[in-house]
């Protein structure tokens, strides 16, 4: 495999694992905020709190990881993106930035109830930010980006007419609800808290119709933006159709209430085919007809630096993960409660 | 003018964010630190007092990790935002330290996250010790390598450049570039001299508000003793600083010191004024001190500011930033020796109110050294981003919506800024130490 291959693909789980891990926070948040208005906060908003409390910040690495790989494997996605996404970038800063800051206030300052206010935020932010980030795969099928007298410009009244933009908007609006509540299903199973389960599970089955609707819609949007992708697309055919495949699974399995650690895992790879195959069918172009993986590629002596210091840094975070996994995910007396809160 | 505007703009936005990031990322460089000391010596001395101490910091630790996080993610976004044409060349030559800057967060951000929830999950406490030691290299190990990406664009190397195009690029040279060596190492200690002042102040504002408790004296004690040897390394260091400086980047140095004719004997400058004809007005001149600063030697030659052309000098106003900085790192020695020599004193009271209004200001004091330090070191190589290769004005976005973002961005870091101190004080006005020490039932809890 060559290196091009090799970086793009590095960049890609990163993203995956954003995806994963963000959608799951994001998720969270709003329905954190929805059991608020509801009223039973107490029953479902504990749980996600548990939870969120000692992984929030490693949720912002796995963005900021990909980001600084993207620049260091293709230096001119900094140019082009860059100049292009001043506005939404800035915008994207701040939601994540009161986002991330309030739920550590609220969370470690003294405020013991929940502020409505605040949670609204919470919850908004939750929603906005994945949409926002999801636009940017709508730019880089090409024709939104384009050069005028040797700059960057972007035509925005191009962008937002677009069906394609809001069908990746609508996809990553109830994927983010799809992903979570798939996710806070299993981990409210495993804290034994039947009351809170019952809930999730129903929000859970009633985002995985939308999610399947959203995702055939979007693929079928790109035929119209991009139909020299979506050929591409339909000649690994069969991701999609796995992707498919395991969205079945893992929605049959949280209805008959059983296997629910597998039915997650079928979740991810749900995801893995789409986004894989997505990814993989989107090559050469990480900005289509602008940046191509080949052409726009850093040096050699940087992308084996690169490459060399991304396998290192492998060897010491997978276990660092594992054990954070161990420490608060998988063990039953921490998602009970029963074990100490924070210092 | 109208692609001027993004330029001038674009450098108030990224100053700001790094004016609020530097704050926050220096007290998480040296924050970590200073509980691990704590810990340690609850654990050594079996003193409940100092175990008490670490977790009260790690609490409002976190507050200021929540700013740091989201201020760092702002200026890592915004170099591609605001400079794409500066990344997308540097991008070329300094991705290894920042992609690796990433891990080392990463780290940090996990093993913060355990350690805070564990304080009674291990029966061993060395082993919940030992969990620091990660987020302590972590943070220590993301300023270095990030300082050393700062240290490239001072004395950019590890390439060449031909039409504009950058060819053999070696990215361990770039990261060990002439500037690195003190620049990460004046980083590093001048972060923890600051953690370590403002915790001082922190201790010596309980003390002064009349809690007379044994606690606070062994807080105040720790952290100002820390103050000083941080302060003494900071000093030494900043030396070796100035000789880099006036060997590799002689155009800062003269700036900062104004500096006009090269010449051996060179006196410093200390505060004054320029006249229009760059004759120094009212400053006091310490003969020599510049050249024993430059290289040791009364007779070391230092480079003046005239052997440059006058569209590569840095403004002549970092003299100010120079100055300050140097005052602020005497008096964070200075003050912590009168409080080491306080039993010699004249006097009857061991801590008189002068002495605890001194240590008060340690805080105040290094948090400002630490930001004229930085913006002598940016100001000062003005016009360069790259020194040498790319001017400020060619790398800057061509977008004209930078000023809408600078209003979004001020407004956001004074809420930002707002919302922390407030919590932050209200997280330790509400549970005040001598509560908790009786909710734990430490021996001495009760009020003397």
């Amino acid at each position: 495999m060559n290196y091009e291959i090799v970086g793009i693909t590095v960049l890609w789980i990163f993203l995956f694992g954003y995806m994963i891990v963000a959608s799951i926070d994001f998720g969270a948040g709003f329905f954190s905020f929805y059991s608020v208005v509801l009223g039973h906060e107490n029953k479902v908003h504990n749980i996600i709190q548990r939870y969120l409390s000692p992984v929030w910040e490693v949720t912002n690495v796995f963005l900021v990881f990909f980001y600084v790989g993207l620049v260091g494997f293709f230096p001119d996605a900094a140019y082009y993106y860059g100049t292009a996404l001043l506005v939404p970038g800035s915008l994207v800063i701040v939601m994540l930035a009161i986002r991330g800051v309030y739920y550590a206030f609220n969370t470690y300052g003294v405020s013991k109830e929940n502020n409505k206010l605040y949670m609204a935020l919470y919850g908004a932010t939750g929603i906005l930010i994945p949409a926002a980030l999801s636009t940017i795969l709508a730019i880089s099928e090409g024709g939104i980006i384009g050069m005028r007298d040797g700059n960057v410009i972007v035509h925005w009244v191009t962008f937002f007419r677009n069906p394609y933009t809001w069908s990746v908007i609508l996809l990553a609006l109830v994927s983010v609800l799809y992903i979570s509540a798939m996710f806070l299903t299993f981990y409210a199973k495993r804290s034994g808290d039947k009351e809170a389960f019952e809930i999730i599970r129903r929000y859970a089955l009633a985002w995985s119709g939308p999610t399947i609707l959203a995702s055939l819609l979007a693929f079928f949007q790109i035929n119209k933006q991009n139909p020299e992708h979506f050929q591409a697309m339909l000649h690994i055919a069969w991701m999609f159709v796995a992707s498919f495949v395991c969205f079945v699974l893992a929605v049959y399995f949280v209805w008959k209430r059983i296997h629910l650690g597998w039915s997650f895992i079928f979740v991810m790879l749900q995801f893995a085919f789409a986004w894989f195959g997505y990814g993989r069918s989107h090559l050469p172009y990480v900005l289509y007809k602008y940046i191509n993986i080949y052409e726009n590629f850093t040096n050699d002596t940087m992308a084996i630096a690169l490459i060399s210091a991304f396998s290192l840094g492998i060897i010491v975070l997978v276990p660092s993960l594992i054990l954070i996994m161990r420490l608060f995910l998988f063990d039953a007396k921490y998602i009970r409660g029963s074990s100490d809160k924070k210092g | 003018m109208s692609s001027l505007d993004p330029v001038l703009l674009s450098r108030i936005l990224t100053g700001l964010t790094l004016f609020v990031h530097i704050i926050f990322a220096s007290l998480g460089v040296g924050i970590p630190v200073m509980i691990a000391l704590a810990e340690w010596r609850g654990i050594r001395t079996k003193d409940p007092h100092y175990t008490l101490l670490a977790r009260r910091w790690a609490r409002g630790f976190v507050i200021t990790v929540a700013v740091g996080v989201v201020t760092g993610t702002s200026i890592g976004l915004q170099l591609s935002l605001l400079w794409p044409t500066f990344m997308r060349v540097a991008g070329q030559a300094i991705a290894l330290p920042l992609f690796m800057e990433t891990f080392a967060f990463f780290i940090e951000a996990i093993f913060l996250g355990i350690y805070l929830y564990t304080w009674e999950r291990f029966t061993n406490r060395m082993t919940h010790l030992l969990l620091l030691i990660p987020v302590a290299l972590g943070s220590s190990a993301s300023a270095v390598f990030i300082t050393t990406v700062n240290s490239f664009m001072n004395a950019p190397q590890g390439f060449t450049l031909s039409d504009g195009i950058l060819t053999d690029i070696n990215p361990i040279a770039a990261m060990l570039n002439t500037a690195t060596p003190t620049k990460v190492t004046h980083v590093l200690v001048s972060s923890y001299t600051m953690c370590a002042g403002v915790l001082a102040g922190l201790a010596a504002f309980s003390i002064a508000r009349g809690n007379k408790h044994m606690y606070f004296k062994k807080a105040l004690k720790l952290t100002v003793i820390s103050t000083f040897v941080f302060a003494i390394a900071t000093a030494i260091i900043g030396d070796f600083s100035g000789k880099y400086l006036a060997k590799y980047q002689p155009e800062k140095l003269a700036a900062g010191e104004w500096h006009f004719d090269t010449s051996a004997y060179a006196t410093l400058v200390y505060g004054g004024v320029l006249d229009e004809n760059n004759e120094v007005k009212f400053g006091l001149k310490i003969p020599y001190a510049l050249s024993i600063l430059a290289g040791n030697a009364l007779n070391t030659e230092v480079i003046g500011l005239n052997e440059f052309p006058e569209d590569e000098r840095p403004p002549l106003s970092i003299h100010y930033f120079f100055d300050t900085m140097v005052t602020l790192g005497v008096l964070l020695v200075v003050i912590p020796l009168i409080y080491m020599l306080r039993k010699r004193l004249p006097g009857k009271k061991v801590y008189p109110q002068w002495m605890m209004i001194g240590l008060m200001a340690l805080g105040p004091l290094s948090l400002t050294a630490i930001e004229v330090g930085w913006m002598y070191a940016e100001v000062g190589r003005q016009p360069w981003i790259m020194r040498g290769y790319m001017k400020v004005t060619e790398a800057a976005t061509t977008s004209t919506n930078v000023g809408w973002m600078l209003i979004l961005f001020i407004l956001l870091y004074l809420v930002l800024c707002f919302s922390c101190i407030k919590v932050l004080s209200k997280l330790f006005r509400n549970k005040n130490a001598i509560d908790e020490m009786k909710m734990l039932g430490i021996e001495g809890g009760e009020r003397k």
